[in-house]
Order: structure tokens, then C-alpha cells, then sequence
């Protein structure tokens, strides 16, 4: 059977590879036909283990499958695709070729059976989402694309110390469910963490992503933290510290995208946001909120690419970023306006939208463990939700006031993959079932109930009436506001450039010191062996015979003492 | 030049209106729906619209607290990671 021999992710990255060789319609066919041809591979392969191995005496299973990995991959597949579809006018050569690399990694790593391909994946993903960033060509990405990878390979080693430790202490390389019981257990959900966003190293995510291209923070957007999103799914269901982690993530992300001007940072913050939604439903842990996190990866995947692709259509159009520089693009641009206030609606779980058949299943959860506080804070991070991202994302972009910036919708192909994931957006919202019937869980949830649909949308509706009343306190300003990764963008090189002038001045004075003694000897030295010195001048041979004969006859009178 | 219809002030007048009925309208909604409410405190009248906007308010306000300490200039970072 082709769909056991033929796995999904290897092929995405062959076809990465091949794409950096190609021009023309081959390439735009290959980048096309692939990711759907890896959506094939994933819904027909079976269930189970289909690729096993040895390695080191350690059972490797490089490519198994069941309810939780097919959804992921399928989900990443699909995400390749539309992303594929976005990106075929970029003129970097490097940008999709290294997407692919990172789309076929993160594919694999939800299909891998083990620890040990996992994180062979895991690093893969690395590397291909710098190259990504670094592909944008621009001295900041560059500099953005190394301080992400130095994050990432810290995560990394902390995640295959953990594996080394878990190996050592079990016999066993299985990716299986574990418990906060040892130091290996921990530093794995480090390593997974790390990767989510989670604080305190949350900051790699705004500051690195909002430097790809146009087109490639669509494909960043979706690869990195949901795999985490996968991995802490599979290792760590019902941890309750990820409660904590979640809700933290969810606040600290509405927060700082409202302080945001950076339209792609606003977007780069509510990702966090996201996924701490996402995060505290696998900390809940029951089958209604670890499905209530595995739907919402799905579907957020798909607007968050939506809001990203409308952000990249007009940083595309206009070459600018900036709230304050932006406004007023309905004008010119109605259908990226449009398909940005779907993404925008479906991110803040308006009824109809896919947000709110995947986040209320999590609420859900919460309040069936009658966990009240629980569920109030999810209540208020929903209405935050629509304040951050729902509204301030369209409104500052395409509303606001006139920018007097008039620029044109954007090629055919940008425009087919927003109206693609847009149509996804609102009918994963409606036409919910097939959806629910890819949950790792039999679902039975019921998202339309009259109490549900008024209670959401007076949350909504109503947090829609703070912003407006309160619109002059959130006016948007040249500013940034500092996180974590001020710790290593300014304050380390403090550290660094004071702890190097210490020891500089340190030097000078022991060299001065050492240099004194040291100065003493040599001029001794110098007095003796130097030119002139005692010991240096050259003899006559009368002299020397002289001294031959006192020598022996010193000796003679020894000899007879 | 008359502007785009959609930024009129009278059509922004009007979108005001409509705004305002719509809120009322969710919120009379509830009368007419079956409440299947976990807690107590999601059965007061109106829960969704004053606890939405109360939390929208203090996240704001959150933020600008926040602000005050955090914010910056947005070329912080521009002098001196150029030079490395």
C-alpha cells in the first residue's frame, strides 16, 4: 500500500528540496500538487505503526499513526498547501523551499512513534523556520533569525537532555504519556515549551516572526507552536501547572498586542494568546477539553493564516507595517478587508465561524469541572479576544482614519488562498461535523444552543462597545513595549560589555604588577648575558688556557684534600 | 470630493444607531432562550454584556499600566544592534 510506504512529511521535504532547483509552472505545480498529495497520504494511511526500526538497541518508530497525529498532519498538510498558494509570487528562491523543509518536518514530527525522531524533526523545524525568516533578505531578519535559532537550540538541547534522561531511566524511546516525576520528564516539557511560546521566553515569537516576508510569516504562523501544541497533547494531557502556563499566555498576549503598533506583531501576540487557549485545555485534561485543544489548533491554523495572508496582501501592496502608518485600505483592497475580518471574526469565536465550534468546547470543559474561576477567566480572555485581535486588527488596518494610501488587491493566487481559507473559516463554523469526527475523542458536544450563541455574542458585541468607548486610550503610538527578550537584546550585552571592561581593567593592573617583577629579572639577565654583560663578552684564547690550567689545578688540589 | 459612503459622519451616525439596537437586541435575546448555565453567577441578568465590557475595560486598563513602565521608543533596539 503507497500510503504506508510514502510518508507525508518526507515527501514535503523532498519536494522542498526539489523546488529550490526549479522555475516556471513545474515549480508552481509541484508546490501545489504536493501538499495535496500529502493530504491524501495522511487521511488514507491507516491506523497504527507503519514504519519500525532499531537504533542503539532502542525501538524507533519513525512513522505511526493515530486519531491525534492524523489530525495534526492533516491540518499542517492543508497548511502547506494554502500556504503554497500564497507564496508563488515570492521572489526569494530560498523562502518556499525552506517553508516546505519546515512544513515536512513539523508533519513529521507528529507522526513520529518516538522520542528520538521526534527530535530529529524537532530540529529540522529549526532550522527550516530561520531560513524562513532569514529569507526575507533584510539585515533585521537576519539578526531576528539568529537570536530565534539560539531560542530554539536551547529548547532543543533542554528537550533531548530530557529525552537522553527518559531513555536512561525507562529502557524505552516510546513517545507515551508521562508524569512530572523526574528531572528527565521536566526538562522535556521545557524543551516542549519553549516552543509553544511559553512564558518566560514567549518574546522569541513577536520578535522573530514579524520579520519574515509577506508571504512567510503565513507558514510560521502555524508550524512551530501548534507541533508543541501536539507534543504537550500526547506527553503532558491533564498537567495542571499547563493550566497555569495557558492562562498566563492568554493574558499576556491580549495585553501586549493591545499596546502593539506593528500590525503583524499584534497578530505575532495573539498567537501566544491562542495557544494558551489551547495550552490550558490540555492542563484541564478531560476528553472535552483535550479535544476543545486539538479542535482549536485545527482550526485556528486556518485563521490565523487568514489574518496573516490579509496582513502580508497589504504589507505586499503597501510595503508598510505600522498602524499609525496604515488605515482607511477598504477602499482599494474590499476583498482583502473582507477576507481579514473573516480571519478576524473566526479568531474571536463569533457564531458561524470555525473559533467557536473549537474554543467553547474548552469553556466547556471548564465548567463541567465546575472550575468557576476557570471559566471566568476564559470568559474574559474571549471578550479580550475580539478587543485585541478581532477588532483592532481590521480597524486599524483597513478603517481607522485615511492613510491617503490607495493600493490594489493582490495577485490572483494571494487572493484564491484567502478566499480558500476564508470559506474554511465559515464553513468549519456551520458544517462542524467532519471536524468533530477527526477529535482524538468521540465528541457529543453541541456548540449551538440558544444560551451559548446569546451569552457569546453579548460577550463579544459588548467587549465591540469597549473598544469603541474607550478607542482614545488605545490610539496607537511609535512605540514598542519591552519583553522578555530585552533580557538578551540589551541587558546581557550590558552585562557582557561591563564584565569585559572589568576584566580589562582587571588585566592592566596584574600586568602592571607581574610586568614589575617580571621587569627586575630581565634586566638582571640583561646585565649578565646582555650585549657588554659579564658573562657574554668574548675571550681571548691565552684567557682561556689560563683558566683551563687554574681549573685543573683546582682540581689536582681537591683531589689530594 | 465626497468621501467613500462608508466614512460619512452620517453613516457613521447611522452605524452607531444600528450598533446600539443590535446590543439591545442580544441582550433581550436572553429573555427567549433556555439557560443551560453552570453557575449561578451566569444566570444574572445580562451576564455576557457587563462582564464582557467590565473585562474589556480592565484588560485596557491593565495595558496602560503596563505601558507606563514598558513602553518605548520603537527604534529601542535599531542603534545598537546595528553596529553587531
Amino acid at each position: 500500500m503507497v500510503s504506508t510506504l510514502l510518508h507525508p512529511g518526507l515527501l514535503i521535504i523532498a519536494c522542498g528540496v526539489a523546488l529550490g532547483f526549479l522555475r516556471g509552472s513545474l515549480r508552481s505545480a509541484l508546490a501545489l500538487g504536493v501538499p495535496l498529495a500529502a493530504i491524501w497520504l495522511v487521511l488514507a494511511a491507516p491506523e497504527g505503526v507503519a514504519w519500525r526500526s532499531t537504533y542503539l538497541g532502542l525501538d524507533i518508530v519513525p512513522f505511526a499513526v493515530d486519531r491525534l497525529s492524523r489530525l495534526f498532519a492533516l491540518i499542517f498538510a492543508i497548511m502547506a498547501f494554502g500556504g503554497a498558494l500564497f507564496a508563488l509570487g515570492q521572489p526569494s528562491r530560498l523562502e518556499l523551499p525552506a517553508a516546505f523543509v519546515y512544513a515536512g518536518a513539523a508533519v513529521g514530527a507528529t507522526l513520529a512513534g518516538d522520542l528520538l525522531t521526534l527530535f530529529v524533526y524537532w530540529e529540522l523545524m529549526a532550522v527550516g523556520s530561520m531560513l524562513v525568516i532569514w529569507s526575507a533578505g533584510t539585515a533585521p531578519a537576519y539578526r531576528a533569525s539568529m537570536r530565534y535559532l539560539s531560542v530554539h537550540l536551547l529548547g532543543g538541547v533542554l528537550l533531548l537532555a530530557g529525552v537522553a534522561g527518559h531513555v536512561a531511566g525507562t529502557g524505552s524511546a516510546a513517545f507515551v504519556r508521562m508524569a512530572l516525576d523526574s528531572p528527565a520528564h521536566w526538562l522535556i516539557l521545557a524543551g516542549f515549551l519553549v516552543n509553544a511560546g511559553a512564558p518566560p521566553l514567549s518574546a522569541w515569537l513577536p520578535d522573530a516572526y514579524p520579520e519574515a516576508s509577506w508571504s512567510g510569516m503565513v507558514f510560521l504562523s502555524a508550524f512551530t507552536t501548534k507541533t508543541a501544541v501536539y507534543v504537550l497533547l500526547r506527553g503532558f494531557p491533564g498537567t495542571e501547572l499547563l493550566v497555569w502556563v495557558g492562562l498566563f499566555m492568554v493574558f499576556y498576549g491580549i495585553i501586549y498586542a493591545l499596546l502593539e503598533n506593528d500590525m503583524r506583531r499584534i497578530l505575532a501576540y495573539s498567537i501566544v494568546n491562542q495557544v494558551g487557549f489551547m495550552v490550558t485545555g490540555i492542563g484541564i485534561g478531560t476528553e472535552m477539553a483535550l479535544n476543545g485543544a486539538a479542535a482549536h489548533a485545527f482550526t485556528h491554523i486556518i485563521y490565523k493564516a487568514l489574518l496573516l495572508m490579509s496582513a502580508g496582501s497589504v504589507l505586499y501592496a503597501t510595503g508598510r507595517r505600522k498602524c499609525t502608518d496604515l488605515g482607511g485600505l477598504f477602499r482599494t483592497m474590499p476583498l482583502t478587508a473582507a477576507c481579514g475580518i473573516v480571519g478576524a471574526l473566526a479568531i474571536s469565536s463569533f457564531p458561524l465561524t470555525s473559533g467557536f465550534v473549537s474554543k467553547s468546547m474548552i469553556s466547556q470543559a471548564a465548567g463541567d469541572e465546575h472550575l468557576l474561576w476557570l471559566w471566568l477567566a476564559l470568559a474574559a480572555a474571549s471578550a479580550g479576544v475580539f478587543l485585541h485581535a478581532g477588532i483592532k486588527y481590521p480597524w486599524f488596518v483597513f478603517f481607522q482614519k485615511d492613510s491617503g494610501l490607495r493600493p490594489s488587491e493582490p495577485p490572483l493566487n494571494m487572493r484564491l488562498a484567502m478566499l480558500l481559507f476564508a470559506a474554511l473559516c465559515i464553513g468549519l463554523g456551520i458544517y462542524f461535523e467532519p471536524l468533530y469526527a477527526l477529535l482524538p475523542f468521540a465528541a457529543s458536544y453541541v456548540p449551538y444552543t440558544g444560551s451559548h450563541v446569546v451569552v457569546q455574542l453579548e460577550l463579544l458585541l459588548f467587549s465591540g462597545l469597549a473598544f469603541f468607548v474607550m478607542l482614545p486610550m488605545l490610539l496607537r503610538t511609535l512605540t514598542i513595549t519591552l519583553d522578555s527578550d530585552w533580557i538578551y537584546r540589551r541587558f546581557a550585552p550590558v552585562l557582557v560589555r561591563g564584565v569585559e571592561a572589568l576584566a580589562e581593567m582587571g588585566w592592566s593592573a596584574v600586568r602592571g604588577r607581574t610586568l614589575g617583577a617580571a621587569g627586575r629579572v630581565r634586566a638582571l639577565v640583561y646585565r649578565f648575558h646582555g650585549v657588554g654583560g659579564v658573562l657574554a663578552r668574548t675571550s681571548s684564547t691565552g684567557g682561556m688556557a689560563m683558566w683551563v690550567a687554574v681549573l685543573l689545578a683546582a682540581y689536582l688540589v681537591v683531589y689530594y684534600l | 470630493m465626497s468621501d467613500h459612503w462608508l466614512v460619512r459622519p452620517s453613516t457613521i451616525r447611522r452605524m452607531w444607531a444600528g450598533f446600539i439596537a443590535v446590543l439591545a437586541l442580544t441582550v433581550t435575546a436572553e429573555l427567549f432562550v433556555a439557560h443551560d448555565a453552570h453557575f449561578g453567577v451566569e444566570r444574572v441578568f445580562g451576564f455576557g454584556a457587563w462582564y464582557g465590557f467590565i473585562a474589556c475595560a480592565v484588560l485596557i486598563i491593565i495595558a496602560k499600566g503596563i505601558a507606563v513602565f514598558f513602553k518605548r521608543p520603537d527604534s529601542y533596539y535599531d542603534e545598537d544592534e546595528s553596529r553587531g
